[in-house]
């Protein structure tokens, strides 16, 4: 099967800079992408052109025929002049049909909330439902654009867990945006590190050992968070500029990542 | 009995209050108050073409609202001003623009009918008007329902997962253009957002789904109608403004002894 979603050399150009340059991605049905980075690095930008949210200015972008989207965007805020309850919630971009919704409701444990306003809910439970409303349509490609924002530590890896037995239930393509470096799921296949443009990517690598991790999360949580561990020759820091291994600091990373190259040839 | 004056009066106000009542939901949804309002501005203009070329007023209106409404989408990807900004100088460029072009062909036309409607003239061609604009419009807003309302949701979410969000607010943009091209001769260009606007933000403190706002601010507009027409009558006041009255008697109402019922923080 062609990939879901073909990203080459794809860029996206805004008030006379580049929001994202140089993109590189494939994404495959049953794969778990995701996208990791610093705020401003153009995570959601490259999820907006993959999507067509967004058209890009350089480079090409094929998404497959067939292609259904369940997306769970950033930022969504829902005016109080619309009555909207979560029931009517999930049918929101189309009617979804009923054996669906309703395994979709028990996965993500939202059956309480049914009949509440969408506006009424608090930051976990609206994850949840925009979680429940996205996999209630079966998609083929799931979009989670900081899936796990607003909620706390102990719902952040029940949340990570469903996602990840998501992918198992709908074998579905999975394109996840975490501002986290530190949390990724264990399930990731890949990671891409963006910064403006991919500065590596690969295989999240082991499980964190140290104990402190085991407390924090007990046994279950250390199957599904895992830190990404790779080389980096430069970090980037909060301001965005860059911090080399010779100890410079320049504005952007140039492309001269061994690393990236070298992993960019193992995915292809 | 459609000779008589009150009666046809009385069936296009609710013709007029029946599609009026679901638009008017996405103009409080989607934050447009200001865009009908600039619509209506427009409407003059569109009057002072059709008296300068000897053209169908409906049609006429109906034509510079949607090219406002194109050149306001247009202004907003091109120009540096807030939407804001550019609506107001759309609506007051458009009405002034509208009474200078009446005044220079020296035409003595009743601007209080325009401004504020005259219902009670309305003929039973107009009624066939209403009734099949009405018609044509709900029959398209239903088709378009869905995809509509999840992209005032989110145009984001709505475009991703397929819909096509721009096309369905063109389609949504020339219909209220062909709205307040109907409802012009009813209630007047100043208060055309006024049947638009007030019973939807009644029907918003009473319903609990969008599909049921929009049917309740359909009916509560046609009470609207109804009402302020038999207190026209009663106390010799002006139709359309008692209209607007009544509706605004409604909206006090909504807010009173239901919101207390539902425990809506």
């Amino acid at each position: 099967m062609d990939a879901l979603i073909t990203m080459r050399q794809a860029g996206f150009y805004r008030d006379n800079r580049w929001l994202v340059q140089d993109i590189d991605l494939d994404l495959r049905e049953g794969e778990v992408v995701t996208l990791i980075g610093p705020n401003g690095s153009g995570k959601s930008t490259t999820a907006k052109l993959a999507l067509g949210i967004l058209k890009p200015d350089a480079g090409k972008i094929v998404r497959r025929h067939d292609l259904k989207v369940g997306y769970v965007p950033q930022k969504l805020s829902i005016d109080w002049t619309m009555p909207l309850t979560v029931a009517r919630f999930l049918d929101l971009t189309g009617k979804v049909n009923q054996t669906d919704k309703i395994s979709a409701i028990h996965e993500t444990d939202i059956s309480q909330l049914l009949k509440k306003n969408v506006q009424s809910l608090s930051g976990g439970e609206f994850q949840r439902v925009l979680l429940a409303r996205s996999i209630a349509r079966k998609p083929n490609l799931l979009v989670l654009d900081e899936p796990v924002q607003g909620v706390d530590f102990k719902g952040e890896v029940e949340l990570y867990e469903l996602i990840s037995s998501i992918r198992d239930i709908l074998s579905c393509g999975i394109l996840m945006i975490s501002h986290d470096l530190h949390v990724v799921m264990a399930k990731t296949d890949r990671v891409l590190c963006l910064n403006n443009h991919i500065c590596c990517s690969g295989t999240p690598k082991s499980v964190i050992e140290t104990k402190q991790y085991r407390d924090l999360f007990g046994d279950r949580a250390n199957n599904i968070l895992a830190v990404y561990e790779h080389n980096h020759d430069h970090q980037h820091l909060p301001d965005g500029r860059v911090l080399h291994e010779d100890g410079t600091i320049t504005k952007t990373c140039h492309h001269n990542n061994k690393n990236r190259r070298k992993v960019m040839k193992d995915a292809r | 009995m459609l000779d008589d004056f009150f009666i046809r009066a009385m069936l296009a106000g609710i013709g007029v209050a029946l599609i009026a009542g679901p638009f008017g939901c996405f103009i409080v949804w989607r934050r447009l108050s200001y865009f009908g309002d600039t619509l209506s501005h427009g409407a003059l203009l569109g009057v002072a073409f059709a008296f300068f070329f000897s053209f169908n007023i409906v049609l006429s209106v109906f034509i510079v609202s949607a090219l406002i409404a194109m050149s306001l989408l247009w202004l907003q990807k091109q120009s540096n001003l807030s939407a804001d900004a550019l609506l107001g100088l759309l609506s007051h460029s458009s009405l002034a623009l509208g009474l200078v072009v009446l005044a220079l062909m020296g035409s003595r036309l009743d601007l209080q009918g325009l401004l504020f409607g005259d219902i009670l003239a309305v003929s039973k061609i107009d009624i066939l008007i209403i009734y099949s604009g009405a018609f044509f419009g709900l029959f398209i807003l239903y088709y378009i329902w869905h995809a509509l309302f999840a992209a005032t949701v989110s145009h984001d979410l709505a475009e991703a997962e397929g819909l096509r969000p721009e096309f369905h607010q063109i389609i949504f943009t020339f219909l209220l253009a062909g709205l307040i091209a109907v409802a012009m001769k009813i209630v007047g260009i100043l208060l055309i957002t006024a049947l638009l606007i007030i019973p939807a933000a009644s029907a918003r403190n009473l319903a609990q789904s969008p599909e049921k706002m929009a049917i309740l601010a359909a009916l509560l507009g046609g009470l609207s109608v109804i009402g302020g027409l038999f207190s026209s009558l009663n106390w010799d006041t002006p139709s359309g403004p008692s209209i607007v009255v009544v509706a605004l008697i409604v909206f006090i109402l909504s807010l009173l002894p239901f919101s207390y019922f539902r425990g809506k923080r």
